[in-house]
């Protein structure tokens, strides 16, 4: 069975994309799937070959026909997104592709048409294949373009035999990260001892187990307030979670982003220490 | 006058100048439009009153008069309706609320009942001499677009209003600053700050919205962001050095021109360029 973790984060901008590239170095046989479609970066580190692109259809859009239109005003009428506006054009931000004015439009003078809202790709780099997107902006059906970019992951994972999918999460806890995290094995979460943070992770934990998948979590920046890396510890010991991992406040993780690389290419340091044994740790739970 | 802050991802410091530049201006509207995470009044402390509830409507089959057609289920464009061999099953977290069940259903068997996805909330601090509007989206629910609309409604036309909008590039983000008289877009100095930027401004762009870009973290990295803006042409607002006090004091969720009263003078400066630029039609 392959197993799936998927790394996630309350915010973005916690290091999350440092952890998971880093465990792509240390993972074996392993599938990389970036599902931080909205702003994907693990490519940043990757420096992927493309060798496969597939379009991304999300939800159609309405289109009208002007010639046949004779100017009634159902659609508009009947459209709860506010998406047609005067002289019966549509905005194509705000129509959410219902097709109730295809419905109620007495001279059939609307279509729905397919929209391509973005790509997703399938690259070799040199920690193992890398299933990334790229979302068109202002697109909605972002889960959509998640669960394809993991259904390819998948695929590419029982073809190679890989044991291990490595999903980088997006941030939140939006419909996005839902779909990032259904039906994977573990979270991992990671989070910074801040205000914001701690505040964050309870919600983005509230999630997982509202899904019921197991998390275990990653403090990083731990040492920018001790007292606050404290306070988690003891709310994840509380409600049963592991903090597998406690990460300090360091330029290495922005230097190795700078040249291009994992923190663990990148010369002799502090960090990769410890991200090895949290991988331990992590790959341990996974693979029992 | 409708200021956005945004950027293309989290954590790089949105709400940070958000809070700041309405707390150095005073007398201002402050919304968090990251209704998935709203942190804004983790800085500020309000006590926050609800206003009400984001309502959205969704179906609901009265089985007795259901002949299991399954036009309803063909209908759906999200798949909130499923037909079964004997019952019709609704997922309303899938559903937009769109009412399309409900005219395609012959037997009149489809009614629509309210749902709350979240909540609006309202604080005033006579202290701070400002107002904040909160949106809460719901644990597991998908849509924040609704919350953001219903929030933004609020926003009074009469005063500043300054926008945390929500992370990346996707429909919330659009909802939140489509609108706005100006975007201030929040950055750091590196390659992934550098790529998500790249990504924001293509957003604005679009959009037509007059903006320019606060480095945050200002000393960590490299200089590529700067000089991507000076090839582009966007005017670089300020920038905020990567300094532990700052980031100490936002740790501890304070706001930090409360603490360092030079950056409230940093903070209104921008303001004032932003209406010269806006009174100029962005022209120089
Ligand atoms: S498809 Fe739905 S949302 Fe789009 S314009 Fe028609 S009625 Fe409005
Ligand atoms: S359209 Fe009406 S009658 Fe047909 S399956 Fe749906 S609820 Fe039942």
């Amino acid at each position: 069975m392959v197993k799936q973790l998927t790394v996630i984060s309350g915010k973005g901008g916690t290091g999350k994309t440092t952890i998971t590239s880093s465990f792509a170095a240390l993972a074996e046989n392993v599938v990389i799937a970036d599902c931080d479609v909205d702003a994907a970066d693990m490519h940043l580190v990757l420096h992927p070959d493309t060798f496969e692109t597939n379009d991304f259809y999300g939800l159609k859009v309405a289109s009208i026909n002007k010639n046949m239109c004779v100017g009634c005003g159902n659609c508009a009428t009947s459209c709860r997104f506010e998406a047609i506006g005067r002289y019966n054009v549509i905005d194509v931000y705000k129509c959410e592709g219902c097709a109730v004015c295809e419905y109620v439009c007495p001279v059939n003078a609307i279509s729905m048409v397919e929209k391509k809202s973005g790509e997703y790709y399938c690259s070799h780099t040199r920690f193992g294949p890398l299933v990334h997107a790229k979302l068109g902006i202002g697109e909605e059906a972002s889960g959509k373009l998640v669960s394809d970019v993991r259904r390819r992951a998948s695929e590419l994972a029982s073809e190679a035999g890989s044991d291990m999918i490595l999903i980088d999460g997006p941030p939140g806890t939006g419909c996005a990260v839902i779909a990032a995290i259904t039906g994977t094995d573990l979270v991992l979460a990671v989070t910074e001892p801040t205000v914001s943070g701690i505040h964050d992770l309870e919600r983005v934990i509230g999630v997982a187990q509202h899904f019921r998948i197991p998390v275990v979590v990653c403090i990083n920046k731990y040492d920018i307030n001790v007292e606050l890396s404290h306070t988690i510890s003891a709310y994840c010991k509380n409600n049963g979670i592991c903090v597998v991992g406690m990460l300090p406040y360091n330029r290495i993780p922005v230097d190795a982003m700078v040249e291009g690389k994992s923190v663990m290419e990148y010369k002799e340091n502090v960090f990769s220490s410890m991200i090895r044994s949290m991988w331990f740790e992590v790959s341990g739970r996974l693979l029992k | 006058m409708k200021i956005a802050i945004a950027s293309g991802k989290g954590g790089t410091g949105k709400t940070t100048v958000a809070v700041n530049l309405a707390l150095a201006l005073g007398n201002a509207q402050l919304l968090d439009c990251d209704v998935e995470e709203p942190n804004c009044n983790l800085f500020l402390g309000f006590d926050l009153k609800k206003q009400e509830d984001v309502i959205i409507t969704v179906p609901e089959v009265d089985s007795h008069k259901c002949s299991l057609c399954g036009k309803c289920a063909e209908f759906c464009q999200y798949n909130a309706i499923a037909k079964l061999p004997r019952s019709i099953m609704l997922f309303p977290k899938l559903c937009h609320g769109c009412g399309g069940c409900v005219l395609v259903c012959p037997e009149n068997a489809i009614t629509e009942k309210k749902r709350s996805i979240g909540i609006i909330e309202k604080g005033t601090n006579e202290y701070f001499n400002t107002e904040l509007l909160q949106g809460t989206l719901n644990i597991g629910e998908p849509m924040a677009s609704p919350v953001i609309r219903q929030l933004q409604a609020h926003i009074d036309e009469s005063t500043v209003a300054i926008i945390d909008s929500p992370p990346g590039t996707a429909c919330p983000v659009i909802t939140s600053v489509a609108e706005m008289d100006y975007c201030v877009l929040v950055t750091e100095p590196t390659p992934f700050g550098l790529n998500d930027l790249i990504l924001a401004v293509d957003v604005v762009r679009q959009l037509g919205v007059q903006f320019g870009v606060v480095i945050n973290r200002h000393g960590i990295g490299d200089g590529k962001v700067e000089e991507y803006c000076r090839a582009e042409k966007i005017p670089i607002l300020m920038k905020i050095p990567d300094d532990r006090e700052i980031a100490v004091l936002y740790s501890k969720g304070i706001p930090f021109v409360e603490q360092m009263p030079l950056w409230k003078e940093n903070f209104r400066e921008l303001y004032r360029y932003i209406c010269k630029f806006i009174s100029y039609q962005g022209g120089f």
